[in-house]
């Protein structure tokens, strides 16, 4: 099953570099990992987008409690949470597309951030499902570039991951 | 007042009171080597390559239950010093190993004797650490001793560059350290423990299973009350011998692919499983789905949340200090009504009888050849059973483990997680320094005591007395033996051709040396050795090369599918 995992660790170079090798070193997958410092500088919050069975998971979050640079983990998806993921993408805008792509950025409520007379770079946020049906919808031709950010996910309600 | 980072790292040491540092020196650890010159109370000890510094610092830490230290410089001093680093790590051992790295200007860009230390070795360290700054030597080293020693201990690399070693900063060490990335659990859970007691007075048939966390968590004297408290037969891991004194009844002797008999069918056919400080490994329970064929409830005690339910799922996962658990599961028995049925476990033991009646570790005693566990058996009795005993991997360590009776905690000094040649003997120079009365023996083969040969000059140095017992078969036996059992007796570069003449060998370091080549000279030839208290005497014992080691559970098979003798 798909899980999301938020961790919460000491924003110290390498620290990355210990749960990346962690994964691949014991063969657990990866979906998508983001990192970024939290409103605490010293602080980085993790969110890893992994697939297993339930003893594998139960490995992951016991291993990841493990690494001494880690402060927390939860398993988001154990309780209600809220999960988005930013893409940019790069589309053809000429001739009849130009419009095409215009309605598909509202549908999707995307906000079109750049315009040349060629092309439309199109800023998307949401579940990664949605991203993935944006993608569907488009004409694979007139797609020139896309890039994702992977999912971060936050807990809903008062669930909070504080030190 | 400031002084150099070098002399910071001196001091730390000082602060944590190590006797000892094993090491090598070379470019990158100069300032720290020449501040170490300047004071005597850490003293070092030259080994003759850093694979052997580490060892020692690891045997050191085994026998003395404290933190062993190593100093190594960067790139090749490094790269050598993994292969211990990964062993300390495989078997949970408190270390710190301080290595030199190239000047921080210098890192990325592939300078002379550069590599990249936190990465290489971070698959195989409880934590490592880069020290970018000379304000922050006192509080890493702080750090770095904390954590190898608390929670579930193993080694912790300090990375120092060059430049930061001779920066100044003024010297404090911390009293306490506090991280709050890091706060290992010690305490059990009460109710879990609740739990665990009630499962063991309903057993018909309970076995208590025990690793190194025994050892490591000194968790000793509670285990063997408990046990025998309980009147549970008890088994033990390789790593765990020692923990409870093998010449007791309720002992089982060692499980696993080389257990006996007796405590490998108790271990499969058990109802009720405590299992303490051990982590149901592939060396120990075999094939997972053949251990699961046979329903049990599993209690586990263990200071790492990630050793319970890795391998097999347990009923009762008590997370904690292993002796702290285990006083407080006193305590609940003492306090408590139910006692442990024991009409079944009549019954139960008088089945283990018959299993231990198979005497699975005979041997052929009249044999004109040398028998290794012969000399292992004579060993034993020339020593009392009180030598500290190290070993190399393969038959030899088998045989070790199986006829060295253990009777206390942390005699049996081995490298059961990584089964790493060449440990044997710089391992017992760390337990020689760290306990200089005692006896000190490595159990060895003539292939494994090739890996790690250089160190007899270190011993000479030092003038270490240990007595080297190896098992000379000719073969990497257990290579052989596989070979024998699986692959059709082709002994595929497994037979050792072109060995030395020990005797001279050892001669030429300057020790004693001595073959045995009847079996009727073993004897002798110990108690002769072992007057020699203040000589390290070779013996060098030529032994049949066919033996076995028996029982054997094939890999893939299961606890109760040994190949018996
Ligand atoms: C560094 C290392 N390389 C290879 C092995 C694989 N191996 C395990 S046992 C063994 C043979 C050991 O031979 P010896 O030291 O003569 O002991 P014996 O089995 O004959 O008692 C080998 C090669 C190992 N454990 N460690």
């Amino acid at each position: 099953m798909r899980h999301i995992i938020s961790v919460l660790l000491e924003n110290e170079p390498g620290a990355l570099s210990r749960v990346s090798g962690l994964f691949s070193a014991r063969g657990y997958n990866i979906e998508s990992l983001t990192v970024a410092p939290t409103e605490d500088p010293t602080m980085s919050r993790m969110t890893i987008v992994t697939n297993g069975s339930d003893d594998v998971i139960e490995q992951i979050n016991k291993q990841l409690n493990k690494l001494v640079d880690v402060v927390k983990v939860i398993d988001l998806s154990e309780g209600e949470h809220i999960e988005r993921e930013l893409m940019l993408v790069k589309v053809r805008a000429v001739g009849k597309d130009r419009e095409e792509m215009k309605r598909m950025a509202d549908i999707f409520r995307g906000r079109i951030i750049d315009v040349t007379d060629r092309d439309y770079t199109i800023e998307l946020t949401g579940s990664g499902s949605k991203l993935d049906a944006f993608l569907k919808a488009v004409s694979r031709d007139a797609i020139l570039e896309t890039v994702r950010t992977g999912a971060s996910g936050i807990g809903r309600g008062d669930r909070v991951l504080k030190l | 007042m400031e002084i150099s980072g070098a002399e910071i790292v001196v001091r730390c040491l000082q602060e944590e009171n190590v006797d000892y540092v094993f090491g090598y020196p070379g470019g990158a650890v100069l300032f720290i080597y020449d501040e170490l010159f300047r004071q005597n109370k850490v003293k070092h000890v030259l080994v003759r390559h850093e694979q052997a510094a580490v060892h020692a610092a690891d045997g050191y830490a085994r026998a003395s239950g404290r933190v062993g230290v190593a100093l190594v410089t960067s790139g090749p001093g490094v790269t050598n010093a993994v292969t211990g680093i990964a062993t300390a790590y495989m078997d949970s051992i408190p270390l710190v190993v301080v290595t030199g790295q190239v000047p921080t200007h210098a890192i990325g860009q592939d300078a002379f004797q550069e590599v990249d230390t936190v990465g290489i070795t971070r698959p195989c360290v409880k934590h490592n650490f880069l020290v970018k700054d000379v304000h922050d030597i006192a509080g890493t080293m702080k750090k770095a001793f904390f954590v190898a020693a608390s929670g579930r201990p193993g080694p912790i690399v300090v990375d120092i560059p060059k430049d930061v070693t001779a920066a100044k900063a003024a010297f404090e060490y911390p009293a306490t350290i506090s991280m709050r990335s890091y706060n290992p659990v010690t305490k059990g859970h009460g109710g879990q423990i609740k739990k665990a007691l009630s499962l063991l007075m309903h057993a018909e048939r309970p076995m208590v299973y025990t690793g190194g966390g025994v050892v490591l968590g000194g968790a000793t004297k509670e285990l063997t009350q408990l046990v025998r408290k309980l009147g549970f037969p008890c088994t033990s891991t390789l790593m765990g011998l020692g923990g409870y004194p093998a010449s007791d009844g309720q002992f089982l002797g060692m499980l696993g692919m080389h257990g006996t008999y007796e405590a490998n069918m108790a271990m499969q056919h058990c109802d009720v499983l405590l299992a303490i400080g051990a982590r149901f490994d592939d060396r120990v329970i075999g094939n997972p789905r053949h251990f699961f064929d046979e329903k049990r409830r599993i209690i586990h005690i263990d200071i790492d949340p990630s050793s319970i339910s890795k391998r097999v799922r347990v009923d009762v996962p008590i997370v904690g200090d292993v002796r702290d658990v285990l006083q407080e599961l006193s305590k609940q028995l003492g306090a408590s009504t139910a006692k442990p049925d024991a009409s079944a476990l009549k019954t139960w033991w008088a089945q283990i009888e018959l299993w231990r009646a198979r005497d699975s570790l005979k041997y052929d005693r009249s044999s004109p050849l040398i028998k290794p566990q012969y000399v292992i058996q004579k060993l034993h009795e020339v020593t009392k059973g009180e030598a500290y005993i190290t070993s190399d991997v393969g038959q030899h360590q088998m045989w070790a483990a199986q006829f060295y009776k253990f009777e206390k905690p942390r005699r049996w000094i081995n490298s059961g997680g990584l089964g790493t040649m060449g440990f044997g003997m710089p391992a017992a120079m760390g337990v020689q320094l760290a306990h200089p009365k005692e006896t000190v023996v490595c159990v060895t083969g003539e292939s494994s005591i090739m890996m790690c040969i250089q160190e007899l000059s270190t011993c000479k140095q030092y003038r270490l007395p240990l007595k080297i017992i190896s098992l000379n078969n000719r073969y990497m036996g257990m290579v052989r033996q596989w070979q024998e059992f699986f692959h059709g007796n082709r002994y595929a570069e497994s037979y050792m051709d072109a060995l030395p003449d020990f005797v001279r060998l050892a001669e030429s370091f300057g020790h004693v040396g001595m073959r045995i080549e009847k079996p009727a000279d073993v004897e002798g030839a110990l108690a002769e050795a072992f007057k020699r208290k203040n000589e390290l005497v070779f013996m060098d014992f030529v032994t049949d090369q066919a033996e076995n080691v028996y029982p054997m559970i094939p890999g893939g098979k299961g606890l109760s599918e040994m190949i018996l003798v």
